[in-house]
């Protein structure tokens, strides 16, 4: 019988939640690294039970951690991300050059063919990869030098590399997204990158239209149709039909279209859910209702998804990584918030149900779809 | 040649330990002369999975939250080649590495 695996990191923690296909019990274990903030975890698509953590402190630094049997052990590996050659600099907040510092791991992403090979985002922005299960890690330096490198500046959050996916039907190409620089692409396996902004308008910065120095929020794709991505950026729910290369806004009657997660319904590749957030200056839901807002017409039609969900008094944030989506039919749809609660919907979002209440504040959401 | 070893108790701070799988105190035979960076040398000859969390990889200087005492003394700041003191030599008294109070 199927089965879904969540995989939750949070501020003081990991715990995984699972649960037969009917989605409707589910078992609570953790924390897992108590007391660590665990930016993501996510599985291998070539074997479930591979699984990585960020495993990160202000104290310590940063960790790898590996499983081998589904998150029921877990042992270190490398957590030596070096910059290759000279690390330069990038814009402060101030506009200054300072000095590229490595900081913490924001996302792993296994690949989709070799079960050792695992790519990892990190601030300050970068991308590295491993071919020996996280043993030792190198950097794809020819993101940061292909040229913009020196303009890009850090979000609120820091400048953090959150976003990668990678092309299932041509695994040379991947798309990376950076707060605040934007999306880029590759096409030869990471060795050269170019921008892939057009499209995008950002009126906070000095150029509203510029090559990079937007601030990307999040980019989901489906794997069905890989040339189509879908962003939240910081302000605007952005589309491109041709995997990157323009973009146009499909925000259209959403009641704000700030927001942080983004993603795609498993089965249908105009299904789109996001998580409207009031605005940059305040980071909580309008009229502290939490709604989920569907689209399935690829953007532009959204309605809103309440069923389940707190109707007032909510103002919790839904952060970036902390949207997933299961295979199974029914679609589930997967979220967590900054006030410790998990929700999910069995039924493409249509009605919600609390997983998990009080856990530390989420910092992302996977679903492993087990069959 | 090898020359003369101290057995030196060190207390780690409880997420190392934890990262370390180790219990309350480690205790470390250090070779030559007993400096903090001969002691962080061997914590990491002996947990590989504390390099990098203890000293920067790059720099080998002491992660900033992080502070090292020993007999009641701050010994942070007096660099990583000055002999520890005596009581740590002799193992009567543990190096502390400490995480600094902060945070939520």
């Amino acid at each position: 019988m199927s089965s879904v695996r969540l995989l939750v990191g949070t501020r003081k923690g990991a715990f995984i939640l699972t649960s037969d296909g009917k989605r409707d019990k589910w078992e609570v274990n953790g924390p897992l690294f108590g007391g660590w903030e665990i930016y993501h975890l996510k599985g291998s698509p070539v074997d479930p039970n591979r699984l990585y953590a960020s495993q990160t402190s202000g104290w310590f630094g940063q960790t790898i951690q590996r499983s081998n049997d589904g998150g029921a052990t877990w042992a270190p590996v490398g957590n030596k991300f070096t910059y290759e050659g000279t690390p330069g600099t990038h814009q402060w907040y101030d506009g200054t050059p300072h000095p590229w510092e490595f900081k913490r791991v924001w996302h792993l992403e296994p690949s989709l063919a070799d079960l050792d090979t695992v790519f990892a985002g990190v601030e300050d922005a970068a991308l590295f990869k491993s071919t020996d299960g996280g043993a030792s890690w190198v950097e794809l330096a020819g993101l940061r030098g292909h040229g913009s490198g020196p303009h890009w500046m850090p979000g609120a959050g820091g400048m953090c590399l959150h976003t990668i996916i990678q092309d299932p039907k041509d695994l040379d190409r991947m798309y990376i997204a950076i707060s605040a620089a934007g999306a880029f692409r590759t096409d030869d396996a990471g060795k050269t990158w170019k921008p892939i902004n057009k499209g995008l308008k950002s009126n906070t910065i000095p150029a509203e239209e510029a090559e990079v120095g937007h601030c990307v929020h999040h980019v989901a794709m489906h794997r069905d149709r890989p040339g189509v991505l879908f962003m939240q950026k910081h302000w605007d729910i952005m589309r491109s039909d041709n995997a990157g290369e323009s973009w146009q806004e499909v925000s259209g009657n959403l009641p704000t279209d700030f927001g942080f997660v983004i993603d795609v319904h498993a089965h249908e590749p105009e299904t789109l859910y996001v998580v409207p957030i009031t605005s940059d200056s305040l980071h909580y839901p309008p009229d502290g209702k939490l709604r989920v807002y569907r689209s399935r017409t690829g953007g532009n039609e959204w309605e809103a998804l309440g069923n389940g969900l707190p109707e007032r008094d909510c103002y919790v944030n839904v952060l970036r990584d902390a949207m997933s989506v299961d295979s199974l039919d029914k679609c589930g749809v997967y979220f967590g918030t900054t006030g410790g609660q998990v929700y999910g919907s069995a039924d493409a979002g249509d009605s919600w149900k609390p997983i998990v209440r009080d856990l530390p504040a989420v910092l992302s959401v996977e679903v492993q779809t087990l069959l | 040649m090898n020359g003369p070893h101290a057995s030196v108790r060190v207390v780690l701070p409880y997420h190392l330990r934890n990262l370390a799988r180790v219990g309350d105190e480690v205790h470390l035979e250090v070779a030559g002369p007993v400096t903090v960076r001969a002691v962080l040398d061997a914590i990491e000859a002996r947990f590989p999975m504390l390099q990098g969390a203890i000293r920067d990889y790059e720099t080998l200087q002491r992660r900033p939250f992080l502070r090292f005492f020993a007999c009641e003394e701050d010994l942070s700041h007096e660099g990583m080649d000055v002999a520890l003191p005596a009581a740590v030599v002799e193992g009567r008294e543990p190096l502390l590495i400490i995480g600094a109070i902060a945070g939520g």
